[in-house]
C-alpha cells in the first residue's frame, strides 16, 4: 500500500533555554490536503515549522518524507526536498524588486551572467495561473503586504516546492486578499501539494482546512478533521477553556473631547498625491472610535502623522485642548498619547533589547526608572515582572528573554501591555490583536474596553471586520485617504460598510 | 565534570574570549610561517623577540622600562578602539578614529607648541578636534544620509593634510618633525604624577595611562548602565523603533560620532603630550593608529574592558617587533608581522560563530551516539 504521508514530524522534541518549545509532537500530512496548526501564542507552531524547513534541529524526534527518514540540516536541504516556507514575518530583501526576491539563491544563469527573461516568463505564467498578482519590477518596500506575501508565494511555486508552510499568512492581510489566498490554498491542493497552515483565526480553519492538530504549551493535544469540529469546540482544545468570541460593554456616553484633528493632510512615501487629505474628526473621553478601510487607504499615514513619525503638510491636531501639531514624538506621548504600532517589528520592539528593556521602551526616562542619568535595574524589572504576568507573555526566560526570541504573538503582547498600561489621554491601537490567539484576544479587547470605560480616549485601527464591529462605539471608513463614511456598529451591517471601504458608497457631504 | 565543561564553553563571554586567543595564536603562526619563508634560519629567534617584546631584556629595571614604552603607547591605542567600539555599539562603523586621531594630535601640538598653553588645555582641545570631526560625520550620516564609513575615509585625508600644513610652522627648521615638545613647552607635557618612578623613570610614562583605563570603564558604564547608553544602543539596533520611542535618533547618531571623535582625540593628546614622539608634517599617511583601534575593538571582544588587554597586546606585539634581527629581515618586517597578527585579530567574531556551529553539531553527533 502507497503511504498517504507527504510528510511525518514523529515525536519531535526541540529545546530552548528555560523552555520545551516542542514536546514530543507528532504531526502527520497527508498528500494533498491541507492541515491546519492551531495553538496559544507561543505554543511552539513557528517552532515546529522552522524544524521541519530546517532552522533549526530537533533534540529528539524523525522526520519522514514519503515514508521515508531524511535530515534536514538547514533550508537548502529542506528546499532540496521540495519544502517552501513563507515565514510569520517575511524574509524578503527590502531594496531587491520582486522578482529578484523571487529568484534570490536560484538565480538562472548563462556563461555567469543572469537571465532575467527566463525567470519572469516562469514567474508571469505561475502567476497567471495561480492568481497571484504581482508587479515583478516593484521594489518591495514601495508593495503592500499582500504583494509581499504573495511575492513569498512564488517564491515557494518558483522552485517547485510541493510541501509548503504558511506561517500565519493571514495575520497581515485584508479580508479580501484572505479570501483570495483560501482559493489560492484551495488550488494548490487541488493539484496535489500539500500544505500546512498556522492561523489563530478558526473561521480560516474551518472554511479551507481539511484537518487541525492542535498544540498548546508546547504539546500535542490531537488532531481533528475539521469537517466533525466547531470553532468553539476547537478553541477550547487549544486554551483549556471555553473563549468568549464577543466583547460585553456597556453603553457609555462620550465625554469631553480628547483628540481634535481638523483638515490633516499627510503626504504619501509612495505616490505623489497625498496619503491623507483633509481628514477632520473627533475622539471623546469614553469612546471608542474605529478607523475602519481597506490597508492602504491612508490609515498607516494617518497614524504616522498623529503619533509624529511623519509631518503634516497641513491641518491642526488638539489633545485635551493643546496644539500638538508641532510637537516632538516624545512630547506628544508625554502629554498622554500611547500608540500600538502597526509594524511590531519596524517600530514596536527592539529586537535584540531583552523583553524588560522594551517594556521600559517608552517609561525609560521616567525618574521610576532613571535616576540621576542612570537606569534603575531593579525597578525596570520589577516593572517588566508585573507587566509580564499581568498579560501572560510567555517566553523562556522572563524580563532577560532577548525578544528576537519570543513567538510573534508575545511580542505583541508585550507591546499592547507596555501601551496600555502607560494610562494614556489617548490609546492608538492599530492593529492590537495581530497575531494573537482567541484567548490573548479576548483579553486585550477588554482591557481596551476597560480604557474606554476609565474614561480614556481610544483610536482603533483595525481591518479585522469582526473586530471593528465588536468593540469600537463608532466606526469611520477610510477610503483613499479621506473619511467617506460614519457607522454606528450597533446599528450598521457588514455589507453596507463593505460599501463604504470599496469607495462604492459615501456620506453625503 | 563534562556537562559544566560544556557550558561553559557556551558562554558567550568565554566564547569570545577563547576566539580572540585562537586569534592571536593564529597569528602568530601565520606570522611564523611568513618568516620562515623569508629567512628560516632567524624565524624563531624572531618571532620570540616579537612576543617577548620587553623580557628581550635581562635586568628587571631595563625590563620595567621598556614596557613602559608600550603603556605609553597603549593609551593612545586604547582610546582609539574605546572609539570603534563606542560607534559600533550604536551600528556605526568609525573607520574615521584614524582622522579624527590626527585632527587630536594637530590641536594637542598646534595648543602647546604655537599657543604655548597648558597640557589640559592641549588636551580639551585634541578631544573637541576629534569629536568636530566625529560631528561631520555624524550630521553628514543624520541628515544627508552618507553612509559614515566613506565620510570617514575621506576625513581622514582631509585631516592628514589640514594637520600637516598647520604644524608646519611649528615644526623643527632641519628637520620634518614638530618642535620637542618638553625643551618648547615643558608645561604642556602631561603630568608624571609620580608614575615613572614605576617604570624606572621612564619619563614618558604619565597620567595618561591610569587615565585611559578609567575612560574605558567609564565608557564601559556609561554603554551598560545609563539612560543614554541605552537610547545610544536603541538607536544603534532599531532606529525606527528609536525614532517612535521619542528618542531623537539624528542627535544620537551625531552625539555618538562626537564622543567617538572625541575619545579617538584624546588618545592623540595621550601620545603626543607625553613628548614620546613628534609629529612628521611631510607624511602622506595616516597614522596607523586609529586603524589598529578597530582590531583592538574586535579582539577585545567589542567590550570596553577587554580593549585594555587586546590594546595591550596589540601594543605589545607592535613594540616587540622592533626587537627583530635586522641583519636577518628587512627592516619593514616588524611592521609586516604585526600587521599580520592584528590583521588575523580581526576574525574574532567570525572564530565564535564558527565556535557556537561546531558546538550544536557536537551536540547533534553525541544525540545520534546515544540513540
Ligand atoms: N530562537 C529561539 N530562542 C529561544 N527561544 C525561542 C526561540 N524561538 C522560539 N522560542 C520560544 O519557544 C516558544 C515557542 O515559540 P513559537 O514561535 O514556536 O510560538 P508560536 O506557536 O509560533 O506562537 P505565535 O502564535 O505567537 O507565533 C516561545 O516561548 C518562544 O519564546
Ligand atoms: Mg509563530
Amino acid at each position: 500500500m502507497e503511504n498517504p504521508y507527504a510528510i511525518e514530524m514523529l515525536n519531535i522534541t526541540k529545546r530552548f533555554p528555560g523552555i520545551v518549545a516542542n514536546d514530543n509532537i507528532t504531526l502527520q500530512l497527508r498528500k494533498g490536503e491541507i492541515h491546519a496548526l492551531l495553538g496559544e501564542n507561543g505554543a511552539g507552531k513557528s517552532t515546529l515549522m522552522s524544524v521541519l524547513f530546517g532552522l533549526y534541529q530537533p533534540e529528539e524526534g524523525v522526520i519522514k518524507k514519503d515514508g521515508k527518514e531524511v535530515s534536514i540540516k538547514n533550508p537548502n536541504d529542506a528546499t532540496a526536498l521540495g519544502i517552501g516556507m513563507v515565514h510569520q514575518h517575511f524574509k524578503l530583501v527590502e531594496c531587491f524588486t520582486v522578482l529578484d526576491n523571487i529568484i534570490l539563491g536560484m538565480e538562472p544563469t548563462k556563461n555567469g551572467f543572469l537571465q532575467k527573461a527566463e525567470a519572469r516568463k516562469k514567474i508571469v505564467a505561475l502567476s497567471e495561473r495561480y492568481g497571484l498578482h504581482v508587479d515583478p519590477d516593484a521594489r518591495i518596500e514601495d508593495v503592500t503586504v499582500g504583494m509581499q506575501q504573495r511575492t513569498e508565494i512564488l517564491k515557494m511555486l518558483y522552485r517547485d516546492n510541493e510541501i509548503l508552510i504558511f506561517d500565519e499568512p493571514t495575520a497581515v492581510l485584508t479580508p479580501q486578499e484572505i479570501d483570495e489566498l483560501m482559493q489560492i490554498m484551495r488550488n494548490l491542493a487541488a493539484e496535489g501539494k500539500s500544505i500546512l497552515f498556522i492561523s489563530h483565526k478558526l473561521a480560516e480553519i474551518m472554511a479551507v482546512a481539511d484537518r487541525c492538530t492542535v498544540l498548546r504549551k508546547g504539546k500535542y493535544i490531537g488532531t481533528v478533521d475539521t469537517k466533525d469540529t466547531t470553532v468553539e469546540a476547537l478553541s477550547a482544545m487549544m486554551v483549556g477553556r471555553d473563549v468568549k468570541f464577543h466583547v460585553d460593554k456597556e453603553d457609555k456616553t462620550p465625554g469631553d473631547v480628547i483628540l481634535k484633528i481638523e483638515n490633516m493632510t499627510v503626504a504619501s512615501r509612495m505616490h505623489h498625491n497625498n496619503a491623507v487629505k483633509n481628514v477632520s474628526l473627533e475622539v471623546r473621553a469614553g469612546e471608542i472610535v474605529c478607523i475602519a478601510g481597506i490597508d492602504g487607504n491612508g490609515q498607516t499615514e494617518f497614524v504616522y502623522g498623529l503619533a509624529g513619525l511623519e509631518p503634516l503638510v497641513s491641518g491642526k491636531i488638539t489633545l485635551c485642548g493643546k496644539d500638538i501639531t508641532k510637537a516632538s514624538i516624545r512630547s506628544r506621548s508625554v502629554s498622554g498619547i500611547s500608540h500600538i504600532p502597526e509594524d511590531r517589528h519596524k517600530h514596536g520592539l527592539v529586537l535584540d533589547y531583552t523583553l524588560e528593556d522594551n517594556i521600559v521602551l517608552q517609561r525609560y526616562f521616567e525618574p521610576e526608572f532613571t535616576k540621576a542619568g542612570f537606569l534603575r535595574r531593579k525597578n525596570i524589572r520589577s516593572y517588566a515582572e508585573k507587566l509580564i504576568d499581568q498579560y501572560d507573555v510567555r517566553s523562556g526566560q522572563g524580563p532577560v528573554t532577548v525578544a528576537r526570541s519570543m513567538s510573534g504573538g508575545n511580542q505583541q503582547k508585550a507591546i499592547v501591555a507596555r501601551e496600555i498600561d502607560r494610562d494614556p489621554q489617548l490609546l492608538i491601537a492599530v492593529q492590537p490583536t495581530r497575531g494573537l490567539d482567541v484567548g490573548a484576544i479576548e483579553y486585550i479587547h477588554r482591557q481596551i474596553v476597560a480604557q474606554r470605560d476609565a474614561g480614556k480616549a481610544v483610536l482603533l485601527v483595525s481591518l479585522e471586520m469582526d473586530e471593528v464591529m465588536d468593540v469600537s462605539d463608532r466606526i469611520l471608513v477610510m477610503y483613499e485617504g479621506e473619511i467617506v463614511g460614519e457607522l454606528d456598529p450597533r446599528t450598521a451591517t457588514a455589507e453596507e460598510m463593505g460599501l463604504y471601504m470599496a469607495g462604492a458608497k459615501r456620506k453625503e457631504q | 565534570m563534562e556537562k559544566k565543561r560544556a557550558s561553559l564553553l557556551r558562554n558567550p563571554g568565554v566564547q569570545t574570549l577563547l576566539s580572540s586567543l585562537l586569534c592571536i595564536l593564529l597569528g602568530l603562526v601565520i606570522g611564523y610561517i611568513a618568516l620562515l619563508i623569508i629567512n628560516p634560519a632567524g624565524a624563531w629567534g624572531a618571532i620570540t623577540a616579537i612576543v617577548k617584546n620587553f623580557w628581550n631584556y635581562g635586568r628587571t629595571n631595563l625590563q620595567l622600562r621598556y614596557l613602559g614604552n608600550t603603556l605609553v603607547k597603549t593609551a593612545p591605542l586604547l582610546m582609539c578602539s574605546l572609539s570603534v567600539l563606542f560607534a559600533y555599539k550604536v551600528g556605526l562603523f568609525n573607520i574615521g578614529a584614524a582622522g579624527q586621531y590626527v585632527a587630536g594630535a594637530g590641536a594637542a601640538l598646534y595648543f602647546a607648541l604655537a599657543l604655548k598653553m597648558p597640557w589640559w588645555v592641549c588636551m580639551i582641545a585634541a578631544i573637541l578636534a576629534g569629536a568636530v570631526l566625529g560631528c561631520i560625520s555624524g550630521a553628514l550620516k543624520s541628515f544627508c544620509n552618507v553612509n559614515e564609513v566613506i565620510s570617514c575615509i575621506m576625513l581622514n585625508w582631509i585631516a592628514l593634510y589640514t594637520v600637516n600644513s598647520l604644524l608646519n610652522p611649528v615644526k623643527n627648521p632641519t628637520s620634518p618633525y614638530t618642535m620637542g615638545l618638553t625643551s618648547v613647552n615643558p608645561e604642556a607635557v602631561m603630568p608624571s604624577l609620580g608614575i615613572e618612578k614605576l617604570f624606572t623613570n621612564n619619563r614618558y610614562t604619565t597620567l595618561a595611562i591610569p587615565l585611559a583605563i578609567v575612560i574605558a570603564v567609564l565608557i564601559w558604564v556609561l554603554l551598560s548602565k545609563t539612560k543614554l547608553g541605552y537610547e545610544l544602543k536603541a538607536t544603534g539596533l532599531n532606529k525606527h523603533a528609536a525614532k517612535y520611542a521619542g528618542m531623537r535618533e539624528k542627535t544620537n547618531i551625531i552625539l555618538t560620532m562626537a564622543i567617538a571623535g572625541g575619545l579617538a582625540g584624546l588618545g592623540a593628546a595621550m601620545m603626543y603630550l607625553t613628548g614620546f614622539e613628534e609629529w612628521s608634517v611631510t607624511q602622506s599617511s595616516v597614522p596607523a593608529m586609529g586603524f589598529n583601534g578597530i582590531a583592538a575593538a574586535f579582539l577585545g571582544g567589542l567590550h570596553p574592558i577587554g580593549a585594555i588587554f587586546s590594546s595591550f597586546f596589540i601594543q605589545h606585539i607592535t613594540n616587540g617587533g622592533g626587537y627583530v634581527d635586522m641583519t636577518m629581515y628587512s627592516s619593514d618586517i616588524s611592521d609586516f608581522i604585526s600587521s599580520m597578527i592584528i590583521y588575523l585579530c580581526g576574525f574574532v567574531l567570525f572564530f565564535r560563530q564558527f565556535m557556537s556551529s561546531r558546538l550544536a553539531r557536537r551536540d547533534e553527533a553525541r544525540k545520534g551516539g546515544k540513540q
